[in-house]
Parts: C-alpha cells; structure tokens; sequence
C-alpha cells in the first residue's frame, strides 16, 4: 500500500466537498479531494431541475449546471482530485485515511480532513412496514438517478410516501415523463418540503397531497401491484377502517435523508441532526477533523452547502499550517422550538452562522440567542425550511462571556 | 445410472454434491431462476444443538450429525459458519424447570457439552440480556451460518463435479412404472431417469402427489424476522432462545454471520394454498419485537433495515420424511422443518449412500470437494486486495458502499451465474447494507447488463418478472 502525504483531505466531491477543496487549495494547502464516483458533482448531477445558485451565484441554475460551476472552481485552485476512489477506514491515529481506486490502496496521510459525504436516504426497510417485498419500491434519490442520469422509467403508475423535497420534484418529474402519479402521501399534517415546491410540483399538475396518511402495507409477489394507504390519528398511528387499496406499480419514499457519518465512528453525533457535533468553524471534538454540508445535517439550498463547506476546508487547510488552535467552545444548547441546530458550539474567534430548522411551525417568529445577546425577527418559520441566523464579532464578544448560549425561536 | 434432484434449496443442493461423488449423471432442476430462493432464503440461519427434538426422531438424529459435519462442510465451501453457542434463557423459576427437560433430552440426543449455567454467569457474558435471568442452558455446539451462500457454494461446486443444474425448470410430472420411478418430466422436456430425489421444498408435497405418493401433506408455517443493522451488532455474542412450547423454538435474538441482530420468527401455520404468502404483518413484526425486547430489552427497533418473512414446511408428526419410498427409485426429503438447515449436510451424506447403494453407484476416481468462495474484498488483507486490483482494476472499484462490495466482485458473481439483482445481492452482499441498495441498485443493473449483453429492462429483482426498470423517458 503506498502512501500519500497531503495537507488537508477532502472526502466527498459534492458539492460541500468541492467547496471545501477549493477553499483549502486557495488558503495555500495542498489538498487532495476524494470522490465514490467516476466524476465530481454528488447528488447535483442528477438534480436536473432550476432552482439552484441564487444565492452563490445570484443566478437560476440547474444541479449539473451549478456542479460545474464548482468544479470550474477545483480546477483553477490546483486541488488534486481522486474519482472513482472510495474511502475505506478513516484512522485516528495519524491520522491515517485508507483509500480505494483502480490504481491500487493508498494510504493518504493528511494533516486535516474535510468530511463531506452528504446524506443517504433512509431505506424501505427501516419503516418496517408490512406486506411482501416486491421490485418496485424505490427511494426518491435512486429512482431519481435511474430517471435523469440513466434515463429509465422505474414504472407506470406510481404513489410517493413522504413530501420531502425530492419526492415532491420526483412527483413532478415523472408526471412530466408519462407516468401517473396517483398522490403523494405524508403522516404529518404539514408537508416535509419547501412550499414552493408543493406548489409547483403537485399543485401545479393537480397531484393530490394526502396529509395524515401513510402506506400500511404493499402488495404484489414480483412486482409491486398496489399499497394500502391508511389515515393515522395524532400520534401517527393508523386508524382502523381507513383503508383503502391503491393500485401501482411503483412506490417511491421521500422519508428522510440521514447524515453520512458511518467512516468516523469516533466522533461523537448530536442526537438530533444525526451528523457530528461541531463548533462554529465546522471541526469536531477530533482537532483535525472537520465535517460539512449535508453531512452534518440535512440542508435545504445548496448554496448554504457550498457555504458551510468553503468554510470548513479554508479552516482545515489554517489547522493544517498551525495556525487554528482549537479553544474551547461555548456549547450552544437548544431552547423553545429548535430541532436541527447547526453548529452545535461557537468558536467566539470568528464570526458565525447558525442554521436551524424549527419543530413547529409559526406566522411571525424572533430569534434569540443568549439569552439576552441576539434578537432577530423573522417572518414565517416553518419545519421545512432551514433559518440562517448569522452572528457577528461583536456579538460573538459578548456570547463567550457565557457559560453556553440558548437557541430559541419564540412568537412575535 | 441418472439421478434427478428436484429443487436447489440448501438439501437438494448439498444432495446434489454429495452424489457427484459418484459415478453418475447427476441433474438438479429448480424452478426459480437461481439457488436457495425457497426456504432457504429466508429462515434463522442457525446450526441446532439437537436439543430441541424428540429423542428417536429423525430431526434428532440428523440435526446432531449435521452439526458435527458443519464446520468442515462450510470450510470445504467456503462459507461462512461461527461457533457461536446459544443460550436458553429462563426468566422464571418455572421456566427454569423446563431447562433440565431440555438438558436431559439433549443429552439423549448425544449433544455435546450441555450445561445450566446460574442468571449471573449469563449476565457477565450476554451483558444486554434480560436481567431476570434465572439460569440458562449452554450448548456450546450452536452456530449461525448463511444458509443460501451454503445452497450457492454446494452447487458450485457440484457443478465443478459435474453436476447438470436446470434453473427455472420445473418438475410437472413423475412417471411411474411397475413401481419403479422412470421419467421426470419438467416444463422443458422428458428426463428417463433411475432414481428422483423430492427435495422441493414447500412444494414437496405436490412432488410426491405425482409419483402417486398422496399421503405426504405439508403445511406452510409463516416465520417473519426484523433485521437490525450492524450498529446494533455488539448487543448479543450468542443464539439467545427463550424457553420453547410445544409448537416451536420460540422468538430469538441471534447475531448474524455479517454482524447485525436477526430478530425472530413468529409460527403461523397457514392454508395449503398459501405457499406464496411470503408477506410480512403488522401484528407479526409487531410480536416479533416484543418476543426479541423480552429476552434483550435494548432491542431497538430504530435500528431495524428490515423486514421479512419465509415459509417453512411443517410435515405430519412434525418429524422429517426422509430415505426411500414404495416406489423403488423416488427418495425424499421432505418436511425439511427446523433443523432441516442443520440436518441437510447429514441427510445429503446419508441419502447419497443409500442411493449409490441402490443403484450400485462406484465411486467417481478423482472429486475435488473444495471450493473458493467471490474473493470478498473488504476482507481481505490489504496485500492480497493489492493482487488482485493489480489482476482486474474492476476489484479497486467499490460499487457497494455500505459493505465495500467491488465491480470486481459482482462480475465474478455473473460468472458463477447470477443472473438477477438478488442473484448479484446473496452472493456478495452488495446491497445488503444499511442503504439497502439507494446507492448501488442503478451501479449494479448496469453491469448486469453490459455482462450480459442485455438491457436493463430485461433484468429483474429476481428474474423477469420482477423488472426494475419498465422503459425509457422521452427522447
């Protein structure tokens, strides 16, 4: 196994990740970024629809159409770049990060690591639903990249369990491709996804949402031929006599996406996001470890993504020169209303930003964060979409006084 | 001299093998499109003591000698096979009581090593038990394997013998006469054999009905498990089975061979006719968990990847039909109910002897009983995974992230025969994780089919039937 020094390593060439490389190689670093795939771009590449960069770019562009913007971005700062080679063991001791490739095992030595792998989709199987297990049951994402990156229809007639955002563009993309889309399903009594995209991809096509359902139990031997769909009470619990037999072909799940943090067991997750815990430059209770984008916690806009991983390889490529000594940070706690927090502790040397996503949703919202120090006033907050909160030096000065900073998201 | 197998589960597959040692032409016809897809697939995956079974049945003599041909069978097949001992676990004194029954019946049956341990010594070594053990029995000769890569491995290497496998051909009529079997007849054509051996399973009772055997009645007993993912892997060492009734072993909590928790099964004897009812149900999962959370209480169903359920055939008497017939030529085994899994190394070795006898079979001059298993990339040291990307640059390519399956190694499966995405999953894994495939399904299709040289229409889940993909988006 040969071995391979570097200054920071990047695993995961999406879009936190390419952010994070460019920034590391720009900040003077000799950076390496690794990627699964045969090219950069994650799960950009199969995004084909608008939306994307009107922050970043102050422009509309499509997932492809943003990846290459970034890759662009790797190219001109001089990163080395590792496709199709997938990260095997990430080892504390050195660190030492075993990669794999069609060259050969390498052993990367690096001085600091950016871990941006993104999320995986929680699978079929974990909602331990009843019935036979027949082909025809896919996530979002996969049925996704069979549609837009490989072009294949997955079926004909098809229903979608959860409202997350990429079911509701899969509902949208498939009606566009023929397929029937006989309604979307969602246990909660408010959609998973952006509103504007309940809006333009159901609304717009006359694709029924049904809130408060669920699927109880599939159907069919070889290929999926219908699914139980079931009103739940408060509790999410089906309601005996509510079923009703919908015939597909297909079922599609937007049920969640989880953090991928599987190759560094050794840091320690924050309950809540499912990703690792990090303070306000995006390292981790590991010195040299640092983690971005939907690794951390699931993201609405990428631009926040390429945000947070800019952030995170320009701080890795200083820790890798020595120059980013790791001072104890003010955990941040979670009061009134406040699910996903992001960081989950504040570095009081630099400015920040705190992305949050709220449990319930409320007309007009404030802030704060202290208690005491921040106030910030916000329309409408709502579960699906994440709040940016950003924390200046001033106000920083003021929060390392504190023994830990509560996060809440009050009425008014 | 031609001998015909019917059905490639774990029985017939390991039967097969052990007639390619002799001097005959050897047929193994399934009517699914790969090996091990009937109960096989979808049971416990554990190797029995032998203390559960009546003394003087044959489950109980074939799972005592199935156990002790285990270890050197899987080692021979490469498959994996861990000596992981059980526990029954008391939770009462009047339970306790029960355990001695269990010891002294065993110790009939000829199990080695036997011993009630004290709800103490279980505790310090299964920590996650359910605290008011009151005492245990120990068999330290239990084991956990991976029943189909058992069925795939017999029949790779039978096939190395010179075994002739027929998938997806399925047996539609025996013909008899003068008592003595003559010809298989199948959906594909006409076999004039010298002897058939019914090992089909589930449907080894409709066998028998054609060789004019009536009286042979199986009836479907649903099983259905949870899995726990691998994070839940630390939580038992051992098969931890509570005290078991009348009608079955009861719910258990077993570690599996690639290190998740296996929860279950339930026993639900079902219609004749429901041989298809593979479906999982609420109410089972659900009795599922709380069998599994009343002898480990951290059980989590959080951790749960999935569901499923198998059928295993329940024969009259609850006892295996195995050995020779009234009509001379049809052997069968039948009713291979728990331990059939444990019993079928020692009832393919026993049967095969039988039939060679029967049929003055000589010994084949040279039979090689080794086969190597897919190179399994992630565990492998990292010199030999070196060789091999050196070899074919495909095994540096990792397809499956969750268990680090390689390119390399789903081509090599397409080699040795998979045909399906099932096919491709029971052989390396690949998709098996705690994704359960989001990531590598599409990855896989497509080298399905550029191996094979077909769309990826044409490939299926488990074979035409179930497609994955049903056409293309607009051009």
């Amino acid at each position: 196994m040969t071995a391979h020094q570097v200054e920071v390593l990047v695993v995961g060439g999406g879009a936190a990740g390419m952010a994070a490389a460019a920034a590391a190689a720009r900040e003077g670093a000799r950076t390496l970024l690794v990627e699964r795939d045969a090219r950069l771009g994650g799960v950009l590449d199969q995004c084909i629809h608008p939306g994307f960069g009107l922050h970043r770019y102050r422009e509309e562009l499509t997932g492809p159409e943003f990846a290459h913007r970034l890759v662009g971005e790797v190219a001109a700062c001089g990163a080395e770049v590792w496709t199709g080679c997938t990260v095997l063991e990430v080892r504390p001791d050195g660190p030492r990060v075993r990669v794999a490739g069609e060259a050969g095992l390498v052993e990367v030595r690096p001085r600091a690591v950016v871990w941006a792998t993104g999320a995986r989709e929680r699978p079929f199987g974990t909602l331990l639903i009843s019935g036979t297990r027949p082909a025809g049951i896919y996530t979002a994402g996969l049925a996704q990249r069979l549609v837009n990156v490989h072009g294949f229809l997955p079926g004909r007639r098809a229903i979608i369990l959860g409202s997350g955002d990429i079911g509701l563009i899969m509902a949208r993309r498939l009606h566009l491709e023929g397929v029937e889309v006989v309604a979307v399903v969602e246990l909660r009594p408010f959609p998973g996804g952006l509103l504007r995209n309940v809006v333009q991809c159901l609304e717009d096509f006359g694709i029924p949402l049904l809130l408060r359902h669920t699927v109880a139990q599939v159907h069919g031997r070889d290929r999926l031929s219908g699914v139980t769909v079931v009103e739940v009470d408060d509790m999410g619990r089906p309601i005996p006599g509510t079923e009703t037999l919908v015939e597909a072909d297909t079922l599609i799940l937007s049920v969640g996406l989880i953090p991928e943090a599987e190759g560094i067991p050794f840091v320690p997750l924050d309950q809540v996001n499912r990703g690792p815990r990090v303070d306000s430059r995006f390292r981790t209770e590991v010195p040299w470890l640092f983690v971005a984008g939907n690794a951390l916690t699931v993201f609405d806009l990428v631009d926040a993504v390429a945000q947070v991983g800019e952030e995170a390889g320009a701080c890795a490529a200083r820790h890798a020169r020595g120059e980013l000594p790791r001072r104890r940070p003010i955990p941040l706690v979670r009061g009134d209303n406040v699910l996903h927090l992001v960081p989950t502790a504040l570095d009081p040397e630099a400015p920040a930003t705190l992305y949050l996503r709220v449990p319930r949703p409320l007309a007009v919202a404030r802030v704060e964060i202290g208690p005491g120090v921040l106030v910030r006033n916000h329309r409408g907050v709502r579960p699906a979409e994440m709040v940016a909160v950003k924390l200046p030096l001033e106000a920083m000065r003021e929060l390392a006084r504190l023994p830990e900073v509560e996060v809440r998201v009050v009425s008014g | 001299m031609r001998v015909a197998v019917i059905g490639a589960g774990v029985v017939g597959a390991l039967l097969a093998r052990e007639l390619c040692r002799y001097e005959a032409e050897v047929l193994l016809f399934e009517r699914e499109a790969d090996v091990g897809w009937g109960v096989t697939k979808a049971n416990s995956g554990i190797v029995h003591a032998g203390f559960h079974d009546r003394p003087g049945t044959a489950c109980a003599r074939f799972c005592v000698s199935g156990n002790a041909l285990f270890p050197e069978v899987c080692r021979e097949l490469d498959v994996p096979f861990r000596p992981t001992g059980a526990y029954v676990v008391a939770l009462s004194f009047r339970e306790r009581a029960v355990l001695d029954e269990l010891r002294a019946q065993g110790e009939e049956n000829r199990v080695p090593g036997l011993a009630i341990v004290a709800g103490d010594e279980v505790l310090s070594r299964e920590p996650n038990v359910n605290p008011e053990v009151a005492a245990a029995l120990w068999a330290p000769t239990v084991g956990i394997t991976e029943p189909w890569a058992l069925a795939i491995a017999a029949v790779e290497n039978a096939c190395a013998n010179g075994l002739e496998l027929h998938l997806a051909e399925e047996i539609v009529g025996i013909e008899v006469a003068r008592g003595r079997v003559r010809t298989a007849v199948t959906s594909r054509g006409r076999y004039p054999v010298d002897a058939v051996v019914n090992a089909a399973g589930l449907f080894a009772d409709q066998v028998a009905a054609m060789a004019g055997l009536a009286e042979l009645r199986l009836v479907p007993r649903r099983g259905e498990y949870v899995l726990l993912d691998k994070a839940a892997g630390g939580l038992v060492r051992s098969v931890l089975f509570p005290v078991p009734s009348p009608r079955s072993k009861g719910i258990l909590v077993l570690p599996t061979v690639d290190g998740g928790v296996l929860l279950g099964p339930t026993a639900e004897d079902l219609p004749s006719a429901a041989k298809g009812a593979m479906e999982t149900t609420a109410g089972g999962i659900a009795a599922v968990l709380a069998g599994a959370r009343r002898l480990v209480p951290r059980v989590d169903p959080a951790l749960a990847i999935k569901a499923f359920a198998g059928l295993r055939p329940e024969p009259p008497g609850s006892d295996f039909v195995v050995g020779e017939t009234p009509v001379r030529g049809f052997y069968q085994a039948a009713g291979m109910r728990s331990p059939g899994l444990t019993a079928a190394p020692a009832v393919a070795r026993w049967l095969a002897v039988e039939i060679a006898a029967d049929l003055a079979l000589p010994p084949k001059g040279s039979v090689n009983p080794i086969r190597r298993g897919i190179p399994r990339t992630a565990d492998l040291a990292p010199e030999e995974w070196e060789a091999l990307i050196a070899r074919d640059p495909r095994y540096g390519r990792v397809v499956c992230q969750c268990n680090h399956v390689t390119e390399g190694e789903i081509v090599e499966a397409i080699r040795r025969g998979a045909r399906t995405l099932d096919g491709i999953k029971f052989r390396t894994r690949a998709g098996f994780g705690r994704c359960q495939g989001a990531f590598c399904t599409d990855r896989i299709l497509q080298v399905l089919a550029r191996e094979l040289g077909t769309r990826p229409e044409e490939i299926g889940a488990r074979g035409p039937s179930a497609p994955l993909v049903v056409g293309r988006v607009r051009p």
